[in-house]
């Protein structure tokens, strides 16, 4: 166990060193992270390693079984793939960020007790928004700060769950959890809100389309492939999933129809992605899990590949990613095209690309357990799908109207790593058994039969005919510059008007106290506490004087020294003392 | 001479005859499609599977409604000016 390190420490301390490394060899040092990492994860052993005793738990850095171990090759990739994409990027906040956040992902996947489970968790957070900030422009802060916000909440819920259930439990072990009471609700909501469920789902559409063009590709990668990953370890076979994965899939169907911004139509199209491996981890027979899962690989290529082609245009179009500005780029983007295209067939499950060996089995499995209206649902959202993903995002922006835009092609490092996204979309649709070796449980699906292929094919094609004939008949929507509210409507909208309802309440509050305490009661009490000593003693003095036949000027006299001695608090000794007893005796009788 | 700075230049979709060849090739395939469906043995779980050109009326139908819903359902429900937030 000494030659090996947990996969986490390489990135993150790895990650931390980039700033001290200057020049040429930067990127050199940075590529070279994820290759040593990836030949430090082929060494270790399956098993449980890096167990540190933690008061009186064990802290376990190293879970390291089928399940995880795919998910840390995936990550590895990935995160080669997104450095080799950024490396023109001079920025050092942005590549310690994008390092980090690899890291801690890497930190949660591995994780085998739920203390360093959360805290690697609210590393993503932590580590992710610098990718969303380093955009520097308003609604990059704006976007980051409500992320900030929002992960905050579905952290302290997890943390809150995790409490109540170690509580419960005696044990800190991260493992199969289920749905049972409130701690583990709290700790299903927590990965939910990561996991871009329908409600918790705004943090991502409206952050991912602000982030910097590279960020968005770690973004995109991390995130919910580590909540994914959470449910399959701790909810696999809970029933909601199921329902919470099919709606996950249907609803950003129509939101991506009608948006103008290409990468928040992706943003839609990774909740919709996502839908259906939550739906896969619910079903929870093992041709599900095993379909969520490499879904859940295949996802993390494509959807990259998606967001590296939209970044490449961006990078080549001085930040242009509206349908209404762009069009008609495959002109003088033809390399970028091609892998847009390649990445739009993966995610659209066209024979032989990615997604048509992954997504099927979540559908077969749903079709299995007879789960008819799931499986319909499923079948409509990859339609919708089709329409997105596989024709909007190439149609809008590679060729529809000419936008008379002749942008160069994409720098050659961002090719490079668009072309081994794209070509393992390809493989691993191509020759699915050596995903399928790596799946956590033994693979029985045959994905290439005759009539899937020709099922899926007519889908594909008369999806296609729909989009031609609607297009040509001009009944497709129209692209408009638009904001399309969302669920984040109830804080952005919201938080204005709580804004308004403290500034009433609370100001109000204070103006009422202003005046009535500061203004009144105070000067009341003064004068009060000023005139009360005169009012007793001329009340007992005045019948007292008049019996004893003081009278006239006399009295008039008496009363005028007793008034300016109490004023001046010149009285003598003994008043004051009968005062004060009198006024004690008052307070003992009214209490 | 650079041609990709040119405005003049025609690329391959500019092409009438390409467009041609493309439009002539996706209908013969969409005809195959239709037809492949009576020489396969389907493999069905549900029965609705079992009707003629499920695959493609449901693809069809399913697309047009989406996008037609989107269009006059969802959009005059949630759209709003771009400076809606500011």
């Amino acid at each position: 166990m000494t030659e090996v390190l947990p996969p986490a420490a390489i990135f993150i301390i790895g990650g931390l060193l980039v700033p001290l490394i200057k020049g040429k060899w930067k990127s050199a040092y940075m590529l070279l992270i994820p290759v040593v990492g990836f030949i430090n994860l082929i060494n270790i052993p399956e098993g449980t390693h890096w167990v540190v005793e933690f008061m009186e738990y064990d802290l376990i850095f190293g879970k390291v079984d089928r399940l995880s171990l795919l998910f840390g090759y995936i990550f590895h990739l990935i995160s080669f793939i997104a450095i080799l994409y950024a490396i023109h990027v001079k920025d050092d906040v942005q590549n310690v960020a994008g390092l980090v956040y690899a890291g801690s992902a890497l930190g949660v996947v591995f994780a085998g007790d739920l203390f360093s489970f959360f805290v690697f968790w609210e590393m993503l957070t932590v580590a992710s928004i610098f990718l969303i900030w380093a955009r520097r422009t308003k609604a990059a802060q704006g976007a980051g700060y409500r992320y900030l916000l929002v992960h905050a909440a579905g952290g302290l819920c997890l943390l809150a769950g995790i409490v109540l259930y170690v509580n419960q439990t005696g044990s800190i072990e991260f493992g199969y959890i289920g749905l049972n009471g409130l701690a583990t609700l709290l700790i299903f909501l927590g990965f939910g809100l990561n996991c871009a469920w329908p409600l918790l789902h705004p943090w991502l559409t409206d952050a991912y389309p602000e982030a910097t063009i590279t960020g968005t590709v770690f973004l995109s990668a991390f995130t919910t492939k580590c909540a994914v990953y959470a449910l399959a370890r701790a909810f696999p076979g809970t029933e909601a999933l199921i329902w919470i994965g099919a709606i996950m899939t249907a609803f950003p169907i129509f939101y991506a129809v009608i948006e103008n911004n290409l990468r928040r139509v992706l943003s839609y199209s990774l909740i919709n992605q996502v839908g259906f491996m939550v739906c896969g981890i619910g079903i929870g027979t093992q041709m599900a899990i095993n379909g969520a899962v490499s879904h859940a690989v295949n996802d993390i290529l494509f959807k990259a590949l998606l967001f590296m082609s939209m970044g490449a245009v961006m990078y080549r179009n001085n930040n242009k990613i509206n349908c209404t500005a762009l069009g008609g780029l495959y002109r003088t983007m033809p390399l970028t095209c091609i892998c847009c295209i390649i990445g739009a067939a993966s995610i659209s499950a066209v024979p032989l690309f990615s997604g048509f060996v992954s997504k099927s089995m979540v559908m077969s499995a749903a079709a299995d357990g007879h789960m008819q209206i799931i499986w319909f649902i499923l079948l409509f959202a990859s339609v919708g799908v089709l329409e997105h993903a596989g024709i909007k995002i190439p149609f809008f922006a590679f060729f529809g109207h000419d936008s008379r835009l002749r942008p160069k092609e994409a720098p050659l490092h961002m090719l490079l790593a668009m072309g081994i996204a794209a070509f393992f979309c390809i493989f691993n649709g191509s020759f699915p058994s050596y995903l399928y070796s790596l799946l956590p449980y033994p693979v029985e699906y045959v994905p290439y039969t005759v009539p899937h292929v020709v099922g899926q094919t007519q889908l594909i094609f008369f999806a296609a005919l729909a989009f031609i004939l609607l297009t040509l008949s001009g009944m497709s929507p129209a692209e408009m510059r638009a904001v399309n509210v969302d669920a984040d409507w109830f804080y952005r909208k919201g938080s204005g008007l709580f804004y308004r309802v403290m500034d009433i309440s609370m100001n109000g509050l204070t103006r009422v106290a202003d005046r009535v305490i500061v203004g009144e009661l105070t000067g009341s009490i003064c004068r009060i506490s000023q005139r009360w000593p005169e009012v007793l003693c001329l009340g007992i003095m005045i019948p007292l004087w008049s019996i004893t036949g003081v009278k006239g000027k006399e009295l008039e006299g008496k009363i005028e020294r007793t008034r300016v001695a109490l004023q001046t608090h010149t009285s003598p000794i003994g008043i004051s003392a009968a005062i004060a007893t009198i006024f004690l005796v008052l307070i003992y009788l009214l209490m | 001479m650079k041609p990709e700075n040119s405005e003049d230049k025609k690329y391959f979709f500019d092409k009438p005859a390409s467009m041609k060849i493309l439009a002539w090739s996706f209908l013969l395939s969409l005809v195959l499609l239709l037809a492949l469906e009576f020489f396969i043995h389907k493999h069905t779980y549900f029965p609705s599977e079992e009707w003629p050109e499920f695959y493609c009326v449901f693809a069809f139908v399913g697309f047009v409604a989406l996008v037609l819903s989107a269009k006059y359902i969802l959009r005059p429900l949630v759209k709003r000016r771009e400076d809606y937030y500011d």
